[in-house]
């Protein structure tokens, strides 16, 4: 089963929950813990996992040969990108805009255009005390995160449950995350701002079809926006966590909820077979 | 003119709630709201929408099944992995259009894609700039682009002074969109080792595009030894902290009514912010003067 962990706010708990699930399940089932959020991932300082390998994450960007290009510009035409440009007897390229579809070395008339590799970031996978662990990185300056995302998830297959920490937000990064998983889950704050985000993850995770529950953090600091929506919506909230100064100590310090206060493992138990029930009950009702 | 642009690397820590304040604190300037996918800043500033433009941005291939063959080819060369049983995944497709060019039966065409939309707003406090990406949808990085663009004019137009970008976490494509060529960032960060390690990635994405930071720490006093922490590395990376904001719950209180914290208390988190904008605008007015200079010289 893959669980993503995601939120249209950032802030909210997405590591907190990620690490302290994967960490109450690891005794019972095999777990392997992804870090989507390739952008800023901090897993591992929760964690503390023993990194044993890692592989580079390459995108494949066109190299032109000018002994073999007429200039005539076709590539230029096909990109849809313009990370391609013909001037007078001269092909430039972009390599930050190009998305690596392969059009232009395909189509090129005179075969004039081969493919290089270009490495925009790494994964890295090991383990923590039973605990499988991979995560990505992208390289400071790049601005593409889904490659990297969708090699992580690769790299993270065959486990009883896979949890997927996304980056915060509702775009692309987001979408390759969370598309293929069985369940989501969506952390928000009970404030203005946790609400306006918190809907737009709804309107995501509805536009992917994929059952959803949300947990609410930091419980008693706001109003009652989020509860009220999630009544409206029919939403089920299948965890809150209070505001508590020792909670944010925990996190301030790097130290996983459940490792810090022990007594919150049954609750991520109770939560983990929440989910299991209702991703049971759609697959039930697909197959009827 | 100037922008400035604010980062955290982390998500939620205070970039919005401080950027609602500078609205208030800061003359002659226009807001704009760079965080696309999930935009707050309008929840403090109550916009009165004056100008509403639709977002057009990248395509999505459609298979016209009448024309289509069957034979595959689309499948095979699509590197998303968007064509299966010769239908589109509208959310997996890139847009590249390589499929159309090369189907023999000219069984598919790009369909323009509506991907969010772009506003120009008043508030009490100035024109405030703002956009909506649709759902699930990319080309986030574009609508940062326009939303700075749009921003640019409405400053120019009125004459302003500076232009305050409430800027996205992380450090991809909308921040990278949100950076180059802004005059400043300021980064607020907070003392927690997850803030620690991301203010690191992104100060160094500051660096590499050539965009002096400023940092300021919120929420100082949950963990003095990770502000320590901060403060040192700041110095070692020749980066100036600007303030250090105390945990206060008139944040969110201020949250809640719908309005800035600065107009909302006068206790220390708002005094600290607007000594923060003080200084800001001195280190910017002192930066447009050493330019000035510059190219007088030149």
């Amino acid at each position: 089963m893959i669980i993503s962990i995601a939120s249209g706010k950032g802030g909210t708990g997405k590591t907190l929950i990620a690490t302290s699930l994967a960490l109450s399940l690891k005794d019972k089932y095999e777990v392997t813990l992804v870090d989507c959020d390739v952008e800023e991932p901090n897993d591992h300082i929760f964690i503390r996992p023993q990194i044993t390998g890692t592989d580079p994450v390459e995108m494949r960007i066109p190299v032109v040969s000018e002994q073999k290009c007429t200039f005539c510009g076709e590539c230029a035409r096909i990109c849809a990108y313009k990370a391609i440009a013909v001037f007078g007897k001269h092909v430039l390229t972009f390599p930050q805009l190009c998305h690596g579809c392969g059009a232009c070395s395909y189509l090129c008339p005179e075969i004039a255009i081969i493919e290089e590799t270009r490495k925009i970031g790494v994964v890295e996978w090991g383990n923590s005390d039973g605990i499988k662990f991979v995560q990505g990185i992208l390289n400071v300056g790049e601005a593409m995160a889904p490659p990297v995302i969708h090699k992580v998830k690769e790299y993270a297959k065959n486990s009883d449950i896979i949890i997927r920490d996304a980056p915060p937000g509702t775009s692309c990064p987001v979408v390759e995350t969370v598309r293929d998983s069985d369940f989501c889950l969506l952390l928000t704050e009970p404030t203005p701002f946790g609400l306006n985000d918190l809907i737009l993850a709804v309107e995501t995770v509805r536009e992917l079809d994929i059952p959803y529950a949300v947990i609410i953090n930091r419980t008693g600091i706001g109003d009652a926006g989020v509860e009220d929506y999630c009544r409206e919506e029919k939403i089920l909230v299948l965890l809150t966590i209070p505001l508590d100064t020792e909670i944010a100590r925990l996190y301030s310090r790097g130290v996983a909820l459940v490792d810090g206060m022990p007594h919150w493992k049954s609750r991520f138990l109770q939560l983990y077979s929440d989910i299991k029930e209702m991703v049971d009950a759609r697959t039930n009702s697909i197959k009827r | 003119m100037q922008e400035l642009i604010v980062l955290s690397g982390k998500g939620g820590t205070g970039k919005t709630s401080i950027v609602g304040s500078l609205a208030v604190l800061a003359d002659r300037k226009v807001m704009a709201d760079c965080d696309v996918d999930a935009a707050d800043l309008h929840l403090l500033l109550s916009p009165v929408i004056k100008q509403k433009d639709e977002f057009w941005s990248g395509q999505v291939a459609s298979i016209d099944a009448y024309k289509c063959l069957y034979c595959g080819l689309c499948q095979n060369i699509c590197r998303f992995d968007a064509i299966n049983n010769f239908e589109v995944d509208p959310i997996a497709c890139e847009g590249c259009g390589f499929c159309s060019h090369i189907c023999q039966a000219e069984a598919i065409t790009m369909k323009e894609n509506m991907a969010g939309h772009l506003f120009i707003s008043d508030t009490k406090y100035g024109p405030l700039v703002h956009a909506r990406l649709g759902i699930a949808q990319e080309n986030s990085g574009k609508l940062v682009a326009r939303v700075r663009q749009q921003a640019k004019k409405v400053a120019q137009d009125n004459g302003a002074e500076y232009i305050i970008c409430d800027g996205p976490p992380g450090i991809g494509c909308p921040v990278v969109s949100s950076l180059s060529g802004a005059n400043m960032a300021l980064l607020i960060i907070e003392p927690t080792l997850s803030g620690i390690h991301d203010m690191e990635r992104v100060m160094a994405v500051c660096r590499h595009f050539g965009v002096p930071a400023l940092v300021c720490i919120n929420k100082y006093d949950i963990n003095e030894d990770n502000t320590r922490e901060i403060e040192s590395y700041c110095q070692s990376q020749g980066v100036e902290v600007v303030a250090k904001i105390p945990f206060d719950n008139v944040v969110t209180e201020a949250m809640i009514k719908g309005v800035p914290v600065v107009e909302y208390s006068e206790g220390n988190v708002s005094k600290e912010i607007k000594a923060l904008w003080q200084k800001i605008s001195g280190i910017l007015e002192e930066q447009d003067r050493t330019v000035l200079r510059k190219s007088r010289a030149i």
